[in-house]
């Protein structure tokens, strides 16, 4: 009996494995097909890739060379020490100055840009083409580096940390009236619509029916803000707009390394101690649940 | 009667002791303003006094020499378009190699930093702090200590962005890899399959789309960073830039701004495209 169901068994197999395989084509084809374009892609970066290799100089005997280089570099970075106690002094009080450029320029650029982020909110706008312009104004603004604003700036006001003010306070500005204008219009029309049913003016229906939804937003955005702000704020200062990145590079480029690295830490340091306040600060205002 | 009014007096209270947190934070927030403006040499007067050369600046930036506005004539005003273009695609390029290095690293790294691939805590430790390490520290200051160590260049700029790639891509990988669906992890185990088979066939599978779109990501960021890494030296279109603004060269300031911000828009709407696709892909499957 068992001899005469195999071959129907098998048959039955064969029929079963033939439905499998028009079921599930994509499974069964070999390997390649299908993925031609995925191929494709892979060699095309692969190929971009060794392009870059060679033309950019990146050749066995310079990396090789240079990270021998770097490694006595960084032996000699050891231990950090700051040199003296009144260097100490002046590097204390230049991350003082680095704090004081992120808060300033933090703090400018939420201001101005709170009024501005209506103008370019879809809800909130005048008319079409102030919104537009409103938008492309703060892509402009976004697309130019901070270090090249704060070139522009030196050449008004002069170099020093007031220029490096300015400079974050430009490309803050297009980041928050980016951001600022997106939570607007996510804001819940709800309660504009409960404001505007009781005869509220379109002023009050923002007062009272935008800023309670908003205002927790935009602080965690600006306390975000703030934490990036201290390392740009850091680095503004290489091409001479005040703050610690000016000692830094001096350092660098006089090959002060135990300094250097004494720097560095210092400034890992203060970041970590600014993110962990910022973190702190917005537990305390908007709860953990906003998070 | 009297509940009404005690409701009414809570209240009042509760509103009162908001008020006053708030006005404390205010005060507090407004001597830190002073504090600052005092050490960042804040001066109203120097800002309005010079103001009128920070506008008078870009009505320069925008008129050629012979006092035309730069559109009225925009071969005299891309002057220098070959040269420009072939630094620009150089600094592509840096942004691309730099990418593509640091997302290898940080594809490497980042199963070591997740607490589900890796079961050796004192691993897991190590591998974060590193990835924390390399992208707290800005890309330029690795620039700075790079160029002195490997020469002028784009070298030192390529490796200063892979080195903050890896730290950023590191970060982003591993929050993705520990939230993979464990169960093709145990099937693959099951099957006797060992740590590479794990990674390859449960894993992957699941990241690599979320992976595809975060280097996307990365490499937008990085064209905006290999911009500006010629001011210390470490080759693109910085070095030119950095050299214009300080010669006052003002109609090449303004060609080179809208060679640039055209530049990172173009490659924002590409990749931003790409991106769909890949986690539409992703949805769809």
């Amino acid at each position: 009996m068992s001899v005469q169901q195999l071959p129907v068994a098998a048959s039955d197999l064969a029929q079963r494995q033939q439905a499998l395989r028009t079921r599930y084509a994509a499974h069964f084809q070999p390997f390649y097909q299908g993925r031609l374009r995925a191929f494709s892609v892979a060699l095309l970066s692969l190929v971009v890739f060794a392009y870059g290799v060679h033309s950019l100089d990146m050749s066995y005997a310079r990396i090789v060379g240079g990270l021998v280089e770097l490694g006595k570099m960084v032996l000699r970075m050891f231990p950090p020490h700051p040199g003296s106690g009144s260097l100490a002094v002046i590097y204390a009080y230049a991350m003082l100055e680095t704090l004081a450029i992120a808060l300033l320029g933090t703090l400018l650029a939420a201001i101005v840009a709170f009024p501005l982020g209506f103008l370019a909110a879809r809800n909130t706008t005048l008319n079409r083409v102030v919104q537009f312009f409103a938008r492309r104004s703060f892509d402009t603004l976004r697309g130019v580096d901070i270090l090249i604003w704060a070139l522009i700036w030196i050449n008004v006001v002069g170099l020093g940390p007031f220029a490096g003010v300015l400079a974050l306070f430009m490309s803050d500005l297009g980041s928050f009236g980016k951001l600022f204008s997106e939570a607007i219009e996510a804001a819940d029309d709800k309660p504009v619509e409960g404001v505007v049913s009781t005869g509220g003016s379109s002023l009050s229906a923002v007062r009272f029916g935008i800023l309670p939804q908003l205002l927790p937003v935009l602080l965690s955005q600006v306390l975000y803000a703030f934490e990036s702000n201290t390392r740009s704020a850091s680095i503004i200062g290489i091409v001479g707009a005040g703050g610690i990145g000016l000692i830094l590079s001096e350092q660098i480029r006089t090959l002060e390394l135990q300094q250097m690295a004494f720097v560095i830490l210092l400034i890992l340091a203060t970041v970590s101690l600014i993110d962990f306040c910022c973190a702190r600060i917005r537990f305390s205002i908007i709860g953990v649940r906003a998070l | 009667m009297n509940a009404p009014s005690h409701a009414g007096q809570a209240y009042a209270q509760a509103v009162a002791a908001k008020r006053r947190q708030v006005l404390l934070g205010l005060l507090v927030l407004g001597l830190c303003v002073l504090f600052a403006g005092r050490i960042a040499e804040i001066s109203p007067s120097k800002f309005f006094a010079n103001i009128g050369s920070f506008t008078s600046y870009f009505y320069r930036i925008a008129h050629l020499e012979s006092g035309q506005w730069v559109i009225s004539d925009p071969v005299e005003w891309f002057w220098g378009w070959k040269k420009w273009l072939a630094l620009m695609g150089e600094t592509l390029l840096m942004a691309y190699v730099g990418t593509v290095l640091g997302a290898c690293a940080a594809l490497v790294l980042c199963f070591l930093a997740s607490k589900n691939m890796t079961q050796n805590t004192w691993v897991v430790f190590a591998t974060r702090r590193l990835l924390e390490f390399s992208r707290t520290v800005p890309e330029i200051v690795f620039a700075l200590i790079f160029v002195v160590a490997f020469s002028l260049g784009p070298l030192p700029g390529i490796l200063a962005l892979a080195i903050h790639t890896t730290g950023a891509l590191g970060k982003l990988f591993a929050e993705v890899v520990e939230n993979v669906d464990m169960k093709p992890v145990d099937g693959v185990l099951a099957t006797g399959g060992n740590w590479l088979h794990k990674v390859r066939f449960a894993v992957l599978p699941q990241v690599a789309s979320n992976f595809a779109s975060y280097a996307l990501l990365r490499f937008e960021i990085n064209v905006r960073g290999a911009a500006v890494l010629g001011f210390v030296g470490a080759g693109g279109i910085g070095q030119t830039l950095l050299e214009v603004i300080r010669k006052f060269y003002y109609a090449d300031v303004s060609a080179l701004l809208v060679l640039i911000i055209a530049t990172v828009m173009v490659i924002d709407a590409v990749t931003e495209r790409m991106r769909h696709r890949l986690l539409g892909q992703e949805r769809q499957a």
